[in-house]
Order: structure tokens, then sequence, then C-alpha cells
């Protein structure tokens, strides 16, 4: 008997499931998925904004402002990419200028520091910034982190703390017995005393075995583009100034690698795991870039994506214990800013916990995560004592991204390691470079073939079937 | 008859055309110089081919040897070079022209190896 | 800090090339860095035949054509370091590498040469829309794969782009078996050399779509279908000319781009139109006593150019060793109508070289055409050229006499004919 399922191993299943393995609980992560944070978390802007969007009165306004306070202290923790970048709102005439006005008053009453800039101020660091920009609010505490990373981090360090990930382990059904839950997947079931429904985009599925949700997903895809590391257009996140309709608008993002997000578009999606990238969806982010920022070079894209975000009917995030059936919480309609609010999501499903289920803590939880050995942050003298020690840490695989085999192999042996190609790509980035894994590729697929002791024939890019080589041509 | 045919002895790529009458050729123009007749005939006769593919080897570096044609071998005979060739295998170590299929297919050409491989 | 009279960044065709020339003129203390297990680069995954026509004045395999270098290179006694990743490279020629015996090491050189070589672009490049599937190759990978490895990736293929990778690869999984539906080639004419578009093409009788693109894929985790539309003049997708491919495999052959990261990180002047290092005459880049040649300088058709460029890049290199920079200033070698780049850009009007050959390609096919090389209103000389296509490149003599006291730059232009 579990005293806690999580459904989803996105952002919030993750940070959740870490926040919770401070305490003497018997927890599991399932996840549909062969890895951590495949959905919303996988794709999105990757910035932890600081809290001056949402509206006053809601979850968002004050889980985002509560989350981001969280976020620096988190990455030093977890050893993960944290940059503090600084957003730009740019401002195009009378009207955006007034709209901008609107969040200075809320940051001020939310002690969100900022600052005004003109066009002239911000052009030295910003040269490429639009003549229709007449006004800039600076959030200059806005950062940017690896998402992905800090929800396999997250869940490392749950893991440590005797959690269990089950991934491959999408949920068929959930039925309530006594005093419990009894949840079916296709490998096994699980019987629990509490769930959390994070399951991002498949929520709604989710909270009707138990009951009939009163809102509907309607899921939206964004679509972006990822510019090569060599030219880095902007400094800061250019934002233009976010409409009712628009949501966000097309942004700019200089990523904790170097390289620049530029997108997203917002289209309701039919199929919630639909992240095919659109003509149309693209051709919205090349025009509307526009708006704030000349002269950029989205020929030098060496990518483009879709995101899916777990948008709802329900306008704010929904965290609760639902009606019907207690002890099963909701954390859905997590959209933009989840991210961000991630830490004081967790927080609150904790507190709704507390309610009914005492909390104890475990003094042997460790809740932070050994460094990862990463080459390129080391000294020439860490970096060689630590190849004299193991030689894989001599043999670059990656020429683009200078990521060794040893580094790879960590990232495969580590709690909740690296199992498809993607995964690899994910946690160390080979692959993601310019050349996108040209060299690379089958390299860390004969290293994932030996470590995980299988065939080369049998290692996956990404999803279950995605195997990248199909026979062998000569016995 | 007559058969169009681009000449690929050099890039200038002429656009050749021959004139067959009873399986022999009678004209050839369009070409440049006389590589182009020569090729021309050949192809409108029996187009021949260098065969360039792999064999497994073991004990080596790569899982495959490359392997090579000595000379080239009429292209009607290219698929079934193939299957010939399909499972042959060899042991490291490999020298470049090694013969690894002696008169392919009673062609008189010999399959051999492409590039050395030492025995690991 | 170790020092070097010299050292080659690459132990590919290029890099070898450069090395015995190195050798042959005396400068004996070298060192060659090679990123793998072996040196050949490339030409190691390149099985088919047609390589060494102008060195060996024969057809060789491209394992082959390594082959004798890698031979030559042993018996000049060239130091090659396998294994073994270059991480930085300055302006004043230090060096870092990386590799599992040594660790990070620092070196220094009197000269360096960039032979580095270049990758495929990949779908990022490209405007592919729709999934992410396992299934979409660069044709370079899959060669790979297939080559050294002995996989095959897929059973029904569609190739995106006529470069001649991908038409060696339409051939090569014909041969292992697979069926190739077609090569879409987003310009009016092939991309590739006429021998690839006649011997691995219409051999097999696989399609050519000229004038087409891929436009979007479909599949969750293998790829199952890609879309092909007709483009207009300008390039763009007309609408309703969708045609559907049930493929599990899509190849990209749409370009080879110099890599160009180690020279980017000495500061090194980069050329927009070849995406590699300006050199001038003696192959030298911005920076002083750095050289560069091969694919990392400017993409070749024929791996034969790649080493006679080499040989010229090192003997600009012992000439720098000996002499010093050139006397004077230099002045540009500029593309005029219908080239789209030259290399070398530069030369030297007071010291110029005995012989120089630039090379160059044009914008598009041309028949009947005048090559013009003209210094501001003086010719200096004309040629005739039948047929000028960008998938060969071309070449452009200039002579000592020619370049000899110059005043205006050099350009290389195309009179088309009216």
């Amino acid at each position: 008997m579990y005293d806690v399922v999580i459904i989803g191993a996105g952002i919030t299943g993750t940070m959740l499931c870490r926040k919770l393995s401070q305490y003497r609980l018997k927890i599991a992560v399932l996840d549909q998925a062969n890895d951590i944070a495949e959905g919303a978390t996988m794709a999105n802007s990757a910035v932890i904004h600081v809290g001056y969007d949402p509206e006053d009165g809601t979850n968002k306004a004050e889980l985002n402002v509560k989350g981001a306070l969280q976020y620096e202290q988190l990455c030093k923790d977890l050893h993960c990419k944290h940059k503090t970048v600084g957003a730009y709102i740019a401002a195009c005439g009378a009207e955006e200028e007034a709209a901008l006005g609107v969040l200075a008053a809320r940051a001020d009453a939310r002690n969100i520091p900022y600052r005004w800039l003109s066009r002239a101020d911000a052009l030295p660091d910003e040269p490429n910034l639009s003549e229709n920009v007449t006004r800039i609010l600076d959030f200059y505490t806005t950062a940017v982190v690896y998402p992905w990373e800090v929800a396999v981090a997250c869940m490392e360090v749950a893991c440590q703390n005797g959690a269990e990930l089950h991934l491959n382990s999408p949920c068929t059904g959930i039925a309530r017995e006594d005093k419990c839950f009894r949840i079916t997947t296709p490998n096994a079931d699980f019987l629990t005393r509490y769930v959390v429904n994070a399951a991002g985009v498949h929520a709604e599925e989710i909270h009707n075995m138990v009951g009939k949700a009163s809102w509907h997903a309607t899921p939206r895809k964004g679509e972006y583009y990822v510019l090569d590391q060599d030219v880095q257009p902007i400094r800061h996140i250019i934002f233009p100034v976010p409409s009712k309709e628009k949501g966000k608008g097309v942004l700019a993002i200089p990523t904790v690698f170097g390289n620049t997000l530029i997108g997203p578009n917002s289209d309701f999606l039919e199929d919630p795991d639909d992240t095919g990238t659109t003509d149309s969806g693209l051709a919205y982010v090349r025009e509307n870039i526009g708006k704030t920022l000349n002269h950029i070079p989205l020929n030098r894209s060496i990518r483009t994506f879709a995101g899916i975000r777990p948008t709802t009917s329900a306008p704010d995030f929904i965290i609760e214990e639902i009606s019907e059936a207690p002890h099963f919480i909701d954390a859905v309609s997590i959209e933009s800013p989840g991210l961000a609010s991630s830490p004081a999501i967790a927080d609150r499903i904790i507190e709704i916990l507390a309610q009914s289920c005492p909390l104890e803590i475990n003094p042997d939880a460790v809740m932070t995560r050994e460094k990862p050995i990463v080459l390129a942050d080391l000294s020439a003298e860490e970096r060689n004592a630590l190849i004299r020690e193991n030689p894989s840490y001599g043999k670059i695989i990656c020429r683009c991204e200078q990521i060794s085999e040893g580094e790879i192999i960590d990232c495969i042996r580590r709690p909740c390691g690296a199992r498809t190609v993607k995964g690899v790509k994910k946690r160390v980035r080979p692959g993601m470079g310019r050349c996108q894994g040209g060299f690379c590729e089958p390299k860390v697929l004969h290293i994932l073939a030996r470590e995980l002791g299988i065939s080369p024939l049998d290692v996956v890019y990404g999803g279950p079937d995605s195997n990248i080589l199909q026979s062998e041509n000569r016995i | 008859m007559t058969k169009e045919l681009v000449c690929v002895n050099c890039p200038l790529g002429c656009r050749l055309t021959v004139t067959v009458q009873h399986n022999q050729i009678t004209a050839v123009s369009g070409n440049s110089c006389p590589r182009g007749k020569t090729y021309a005939e050949s192809e409108c006769i029996r187009p021949m081919r260098i065969l360039t593919t792999t064999v497994r080897i073991t004990n080596a570096l790569h899982r495959v040897l490359p392997v090579i044609t000595e000379q080239e071998i009429p292209l009607d005979l290219v698929m079934k070079a193939m299957e010939a060739v399909r499972n042959v295998k060899v042991a490291a170590p490999i020298q470049v022209g090694d013969i690894i299929v002696e008169n392919l297919l009673g062609t008189g050409v010999n399959l051999v190896a492409a590039r050395s491989m030492k025995q690991l | 800090m170790k020092k070097y009279q010299a050292i080659i960044i690459g132990g590919g065709s290029a890099g070898l090339s450069a090395a015995v020339t190195l050798k042959k003129n005396g400068i004996e203390d070298i060192l060659v860095i090679e990123k793998d297990e072996e040196p050949g680069g490339i030409l190691e995954q390149c099985i088919h035949n047609g390589f060494g026509l102008q060195t060996f004045k024969e057809q060789l395999s491209g394992p082959a054509y390594a082959e004798r270098y890698v031979r030559m290179a042993e018996e000049y006694d060239v130091n090659i370091l396998l294994n073994t990743m270059v991480t930085k490279l300055t302006a004043d020629r230090v060096i870092e590498y990386v590799n599992a015996e040594e660790g990070t090491v620092q070196v220094q050189a009197d000269a360096v040469i960039l032979a580095v070589g270049c990758y495929e672009r990949p779908r990022g490049g490209i405007n592919i829309t729709g999934t992410r599937p396992a299934g979409i190759y660069t044709a370079g990978q899959a060669q790979r794969y297939l080559n050294i490895d002995g996989y095959m990736v897929g059973k029904r293929v569609m190739i995106l782009g006529s470069g001649d990778i991908g038409l060696i690869m339409a051939r090569r999984m014909t041969l292992e078996g697979a069926e190739v539906v077609g090569v879409a080639e987003l310009m009016p004419y092939s991309n590739g050399l006429p021998r690839n578009i006649k011997q691995c093409l219409e051999d097999f009788n696989i399609p050519l779509y000229l004038s087409h693109t891929i436009t979007e894929v479909f599949g969750t985790d293998r790829l199952e279908k890609v879309e092909m539309m007709e483009v207009d003049a300008k390039s763009n997708p007309i609408p309703g000319t969708e045609h559907y491919f049930n493929v599990d495999t899509l190849l990209l052959s749409v370009g080879l781009i110099p890599e160009n990261h180690l020279a980017d990180q000495a500061g090194i002047q980069m050329d927009p139109s070849t995406k590699g290092p300006v050199v001038d005459d003696r192959y030298m880049t911005s920076a002083e006593g750095i050289f560069a040649c091969g694919n990392g300088l400017h993409v070749h058709d024929l791996v034969d150019y790649v080493s006679l460029q080499a040989e010229k890049s090192a003997e600009g290199a012992v000439s720098y060793l000996q002499n010093g920079m050139p006397q004077g200033d230099a002045l540009r070698i500029q593309n005029g109508n219908q080239v789209s780049y030259c290399v070398p850009s530069k030369f030297y009007p007071q010291t110029p070289v005995e012989k120089l050959t630039v090379y160059f390609r044009v914008r598009e096919p041309l028949k009947n055409a005048t090559l013009i090389i003209r210094s501001g209103d003086k010719i200096i000389r004309t040629m005739k050229k039948r047929i000028l296509i960008p998938s060969v490149m071309e070449e452009a003599l200039l002579l000592k006499k020619d370049m000899s006291g110059l005043t205006e730059p050099i350009t290389i232009e195309i009179a088309e004919e009216k």
C-alpha cells in the first residue's frame, strides 16, 4: 500500500515527489511515457516568470510569485542550471505603455522588483529591438532554467529517499476500495491512500475515472524555433505586452546553454499528444517576432519544436481535493506559469494532504542532489584528475557540445537514468548542438546498447517503437 | 531507333544521341570527345558498373569491410552479385586488395577488399 | 607548454595530405590531431568508387583513397594523435586538446592548419513541419550506420535533396534491398554530379522530383508518411500539389556546412558565402599562422581537390614558417556575376604566388558562358565554358604575372550567353 501515488512525471509531479520524499511516506510516480518530463515539461519557454502577469486573487498569482522565489536555492540544491537573464516587456505605443502600467502596479503589490527603461536605455544591450518599441518594463530578476533537468533532478532526489518511479505505466483505471484507491496500469496495480492527478494534458481522463470534471481539457500547442549558439541576437528575454487574446505573445528567450528560443504561437489541439510543428504555427512565430525585434536570424535555426500546454476551460490552476473522491487531489490546468509555480504548487498540495494525513519528517532524507560531473564546468586540473581516474571522461563523443563518454555513461547509470537516445540528449545534451546528432548519435546509440546490455537494434530514439536501426545488414 | 544518354565521363555531361539498328550501333552524336562514343556504345549494348558493397568481418575494428569489384561488371548482374556477396564472411586481418570473392558470378572479375583492417 | 612547428587539426583527407606535404618540405616537428579512432575521416564510410581520378589517375573507393594517404603518412613518420578532440584554439595558436591518455593538454604551434571537415545540414536547418519520429536521418548518418556499423535504417525510403551523398545512398540502400521511392530536389536542377544522377538513380529507375520538397512528416514513434509538394520559382510550396508517400525512412541530403567552431573561437574572419574562414593566396586565415583547407574551408565536389588544396595550404604554411608574412597589403578576389563564392579570396600583388588556382561555384546552371577574370577594367583572362553547373567546383587560374603589381581587386565573373 502506497501513501501517495502521483500520476504524471512532469515538473508538477516530480517537484511534488521530491518535497514529499522528506516525509516518512511510501510514494510512487507513474507516467505513461518511457522517460520523465515527456509532456508539457519537455517543450516550453523555460522561463521562471516572476509573477507580474497573473490577475489578482488567482492561484496563478500567488503560486507564481512564491514558486519563482524558491528557484534559485532549489537549483543550487539540485545542481541545476539557473541563469538570471532578466525579462524586457516591450511596449509599442501609448496603448501598450498603459498596459505596462497595470503590470507595474501588480508588481508593486507583489513586491516584484522592476525598472523602467526607454528604448534608448535598452539599445546598447539589445541592439535588435524594433523601432516600434517605445518603452520597456524590465523584470530583471527573471531567470531561465533547463526544465527537464529540474524534473529529472527532483525525481533523482525523491528516488534517493525511497520514492518509486514507474515509467511506461499509463493509468487505465482508478477504483475506490476500502480506504484506498486501486490504480490499474498494464504492468501492475497500485493500492494507495492518496492520488495526485498531475497528468497534464491527460488530467481530465484521470479525473473522470473517479468523478466528473467541471472543466474540460483544451490543450494548446506552442511552436518554437531554436537558434544556433553562434547567433545570440538577444541578451534578455524579450516579451511583447501580453494580451487577453494572445497570451504572452511571441517571445525571444536566451536559454541557459546560449541557444535562443523564438516562439511560441498558441493553437488549440485536437490530439493532446500531437507535438508536430505546422506551417501556419511557425509562420505565426516568424511574423510576430518582428513586432518587438529586428534581424532575428531564423535562417540559423537548428531545430523547431512544438510543446503542449495542459490548458483547460478553467481560467486558473486547479489545486484541490475533489469533492466526489476525498483523498484524490487535482493539480490540473497547470499551464504557464506552471514551471515557475511548481515549487509552490507542491507546497499547496502538501498543505492539502496534511489536513488528513500526518506528515512525519524522515531525518534520513537528503533533499540535495550529488553534483553530476560536467566536464565543461571543471578546471583543467580537476578534469585531468578525473580522466586519470576514469579515462572515459577523456573521450569526447559530441564535438558540438563537447560531451564525454563518461558523462553519457553517468546519465545512464544514475537513478532514473536515461534509457533512450532522447533521454541521453535531455540529460547531457549530445546532439543538441548545430549538427543535431549527425556525428554523435551513432556513438550514443552504441554506448546505450552496451550499458543497457541490449542489441543496437533495440535502442530507441524516444518512444517505445522509435527504433533507429531496423535490421542487421550482414549477419 | 535512337536512344538519349547523358555522358558521365566528365562534368560536361554531354547529351548523346545513339542510333541503334538490329542491336548494332550505327551512329553516336552529341559527344565532345572519343570517350563519349565509347561510353555510349557500352551503355547501349551492355552497361557496365563498378560494384561497391560490404561483407561481414570478424575480429576487426568495424562489423563490416568495404569491398569493390576490380573491374566493371555488367549492370544487369549487379543485383545478383549483391545476393552472392550477402553471406560472405571474412576474418581480420585483411589487406587492401585481398581477394574476397574470386571470379564473381563467372564475370572473370574479382571482388577485393577496399581497405585494410587489422586484427583486434 | 609543448611546442610544435606545425599542428594539423583533423586527420582526414585534407589533414593527411597537408601533413605529408609539410614533411616533404622538411617540416619535421608536426602533430596531426584526429578525433576518431583511426585516420581517414569521412572517406571511411564513402565506400563507393570515383575517388582518385585526379590524384592517382585511377578510380578508387573512399576507404582505399584514404588508405593511400594513411600509408604516405606512415612512410613519412607523421605523428597522429587519435581519439583526441581539440577543445580550444586561440589566435596565437594555442591549442587545447583532450583524450583519455593525457587528459586536457595545451600545446602551441608556429603554424596551425585547420583541416576539420564539414557537417550535414540537419532537419532544423530546413522547413519540414510535423512530428519528430525516428526514421529521419542525414544521408551521411545512414551511410555510417550501413557502411561502418553494418545496419540498415529502414526499408522504404524517401530522400530529400539531390546532393551527392543522398544520391549515393539511394543506390546503396536499393542494393541492400530497400525501396527508394524517390528523391525530391527543391531546385529545378540537381545538386549532384551528373554521373551520380545516372548511376545512382536512373540505373535503378528511382524518380527524381525536381522543384519539389518534403513539407511535412507524419508518424508518432517511427516515420510513417511524408508529404511532398511542388515549389514555385521562389521555392515556395504550391498549394494543391501535395503528394503522400508511405515511407519509414527519410534521408536528408540538403547541404554540407564547414565546421567552423574552432575558427570562430579564435576570432578568425569568416566568409558568409562559404561559411568557412576567409583565406589568402597562401591559405592563411585572418589569424597569422593559422591556415585552412579542405571541406572545413569550403565544401568540395571531389576529394581529389581536397587533397590538392591541402597541399597548397601546407605549402603556404611552409612559406610562412620559413619567410614569415608576405610583403605588402592584400587585395580581394571577389565573386562577380553568377559566381557564388571564390576561394582563396585575397592575394598579395607585391609578392604573388607562382600560380594560384581560385576555386568557385556558379549560382545556377549556365551554358555557353564566358568566364572573365578582371582587375578593375583590366581583363586578365577570359575562357569559354560550355557548361557550368553549381554541383561542380570550377577553377580560375591566376599566374604570378597576372597578379603582380595590381592595384584593384580581382573579380571572377561569368558573362552569360545573350
